[in-house]
């Protein structure tokens, strides 16, 4: 109930940047996106290796070389090389696990949060909208959802469904489109009042014009906040659920997978664990003070709230 | 928000909580729902799912005879729903006992975990959250914010493994694994509670300066009130609301994050009966888990609703 409050709340001043009058407000606003441009640099980085990493590194994170067993990081190999995370019990280069991994959560995170986002739009902009039964059924099964710890539904989904990259999306889609949904709806309940929209139905707009020319921007602004936060999210419920066996497959490496298979060797090898779980950690922070300037940008009366 | 007519009269609180009641056996039946249909609505056998790859045809069937899957779908809905109804979900069909058994017996393992977690982060947050609010921008402020962001950012079962790479396998202070003594509670419950003291710590500094701002604060402050009075007696108590709906909605992730780190440090509680009946295609013990870890949620979400009243009188229960 009070999340609706802080959602509505956000969302009335969320879509519209509004063009500061005076020199001082430019100059500011510069500022912020400067900000929220430098901001943007570990992820972008992020975003490059995964795009690129696996395809410069020499080693697949497949190749299991017995030879070269449980090397610690930086430790030349036989072949002259450096291994520079070390290896795993079998041989496999930890680098080329974590960039391999790098690719599995950009993946899931941004095909769930696409996923999520279209299905959540889809359905709230429609209930805001249309409003009666079909905003009845669509919001409590929303609240009933929510009323439900997100990562036991996942974890019955996905152990149900079995281990695959797409049945991750799927099953982490199914988790998170509320949070999409109750925002979108937000919007549009306060837009389709607006006078506005008022006026462009008086002029005789049908509803199909109505909801793609003005209701449906106007829900942007706010999901794209949303987007940003959920990102962080869905790539931690990623790494547990293959953490726990329950997401990718084996001969996909993911850092949750990575991750479970160092708790063995953490007498021996503590690199297997940590080196994935950085990158992770790394990678959610990046994400998570991202969405923040993202926020601050697109809602400057929260800046003085959070 | 209150609801008032014009001549003051109020809604009984007996209706808010009847409505509350009845969200909640709502939601109960929402999760029985779900549980119900992601078991049965899979592509493929369910029998053949549960027993395996190498399971005979007359083990199949027998399966699938004990757990009615022969019959119509709606005839197995109804009669799932009345089982439950009687707390009767049936036998593991691993272990060959009662499933309502099975996990009850791990209920209070979880619970020591969930209440050590909430006592820490509450233990650390307020502090914390009331001291970055008393001077916003000072030092202490920014440590907030980066603690809060880390505590949001690191991965709670990447985390415990590494309390028990540095705390139990290099510095041999602390175990890692099990529930035996209290030692064996603190990496655990640290674990669990790391994410909640940073959504906390945040929550309790922009509640405080929220409320800070407030006319009544002003007028306790103008009739010469100490600082400390003013924190005490009129700030604290206000910005509670908040904090106590976002530690119920938060007993979810919190539930959530104990399954996961029970595994981490095979703390015998529910949550790592759930994963090992996952793994094991336990059917009926993992609908088992998961409706109870549910009721357990929806219950103390139904008494946070029930507290608003009593801490700030101005709401009368809508």
């Amino acid at each position: 109930m009070n999340q609706v409050a802080v959602e509505t709340a956000s969302v009335a001043g969320a879509p519209v940047l509004t063009r500061p009058a005076s020199e001082r407000g430019r100059a500011r606003q510069r500022r912020r996106l400067l900000r929220l441009l430098v901001g943007a640099v570990p992820l972008l980085l992020f975003l490059l290796i995964a795009a690129v990493g696996p395809i410069v590194w020499p080693y697949d994170s497949v190749t299991v070389r017995t030879g070269e067993r449980l090397k610690p990081p930086m430790e030349v190999l036989r072949d002259g090389s450096t291994a520079l995370l070390g290896t795993d019990q079998v041989g496999r280069d930890l680098l080329a696990q974590v960039l391999q991994g790098a690719r599995i959560s950009l993946l899931v995170g941004l095909s769930t949060v696409a996923l999520a986002g279209t299905a959540g739009l889809l359905i709230g902009v429609l209930a805001g909208y249309y409003g009666r039964w079909l905003d009845a059924v669509a919001m409590r099964i929303a609240d009933i959802q929510l009323a439900f710890p997100s990562i036991l539904l996942a974890i019955l989904i996905a152990g149900v469904l079995g281990p695959s990259v797409t049945n991750v999306i799927l099953t982490l889609s199914l988790t998170r489109w509320v949070t999409f949904a109750r925002v979108a709806r937000a919007a549009t309940l306060a837009t389709k009042q607006r006078e506005f929209v008022l006026a462009a139905r008086a002029l005789g707009a049908r509803d199909g014009r109505l909801l793609a020319l003005h209701v449906v921007p106007s829900t942007i602004g706010p999901l794209v906040v949303v987007a940003t936060v959920e990102v962080g999210l869905v790539i931690i419920a990623e790494a547990s659920l293959s953490f726990l066996g329950l997401g990718t497959p084996s001969d996909q490496p993911s850092w949750g997978a990575t991750i479970a298979n160092g708790r063995a060797y953490l007498n021996t090898a503590w690199w297997i664990s940590t080196m994935p779980g950085l990158a992770l950690s790394l990678v959610v922070l990046a994400v998570g003070r991202f969405g923040d300037q993202v926020r601050d940008m697109l809602d400057p009366r929260a800046l003085s709230r959070v | 928000m209150p609801e008032r007519g014009l001549g003051g009269e109020v809604r009984p609180v007996s209706t808010y909580v009847a409505r509350r009641l009845i969200f909640s056996v709502f939601v109960l039946w929402g999760a029985l729902t779900v549980v119900f249909l992601a078991v049965r609505a899979v592509p493929g056998d369910p029998a053949q799912m549960m027993m395996g790859p190498n399971a005979t045809a007359d083990e199949m069937n027998a399966l699938r005879e004990k757990l009615g899957l022969n019959r119509p779908l709606l005839v197995q809905y109804a009669t799932y729903m009345l089982q439950t109804l009687r707390l009767d979900l049936g036998e593991s069909l691993r272990l060959a006992q009662p499933v309502v058994w099975l996990v009850a017996e791990r209920l209070p393992t979880t619970g020591k975990l969930a209440l050590a977690a909430i006592l820490i982060a509450v233990a650390v947050s307020f502090p914390l959250g009331i001291a970055a609010a008393v001077r916003p921008g000072g030092w202490l402020d920014a440590l907030v914010s980066v603690v809060s962001l880390l505590g949001q950012s690191v991965p709670g079962f990447w985390l415990g493994i590494m309390f028990i790479l540095v705390f139990a396998r290099s510095l041999r202070l602390l175990p890692s694994a099990g529930d035996e003594s209290w030692a064996h509670l603190i990496l655990p419950s640290i674990t669990v509670a790391l994410p909640l003291v940073g959504v906390l710590t945040r929550l309790v500094r922009s509640g405080l300066l929220d409320v800070l701002d407030e006319d009544y604060i002003r007028t306790a402050r103008a009739k010469g009130l100490t600082a400390g009075a003013v924190m005490w007696r009129h700030a604290l108590r206000n910005m509670l609301i908040p904090v106590i709906t976002v530690i119920g909605l938060q007993i979810g992730h919190l539930l959530g994050g104990a399954v996961i780190t029970e595994t981490v440090f095979a703390w015998p509680g529910v949550g790592l009966l759930l994963v090992d009946a996952i793994t094991n295609r336990d059917y009926p013990l993992v609908q088992a888990a998961i409706l109870f870890i549910t009721a357990i949620f929806v219950a103390i979400n139904f008494l946070v609703d029930l507290s608003y009243g009593a801490l700030d009188p101005r709401i009368r229960l809508q």
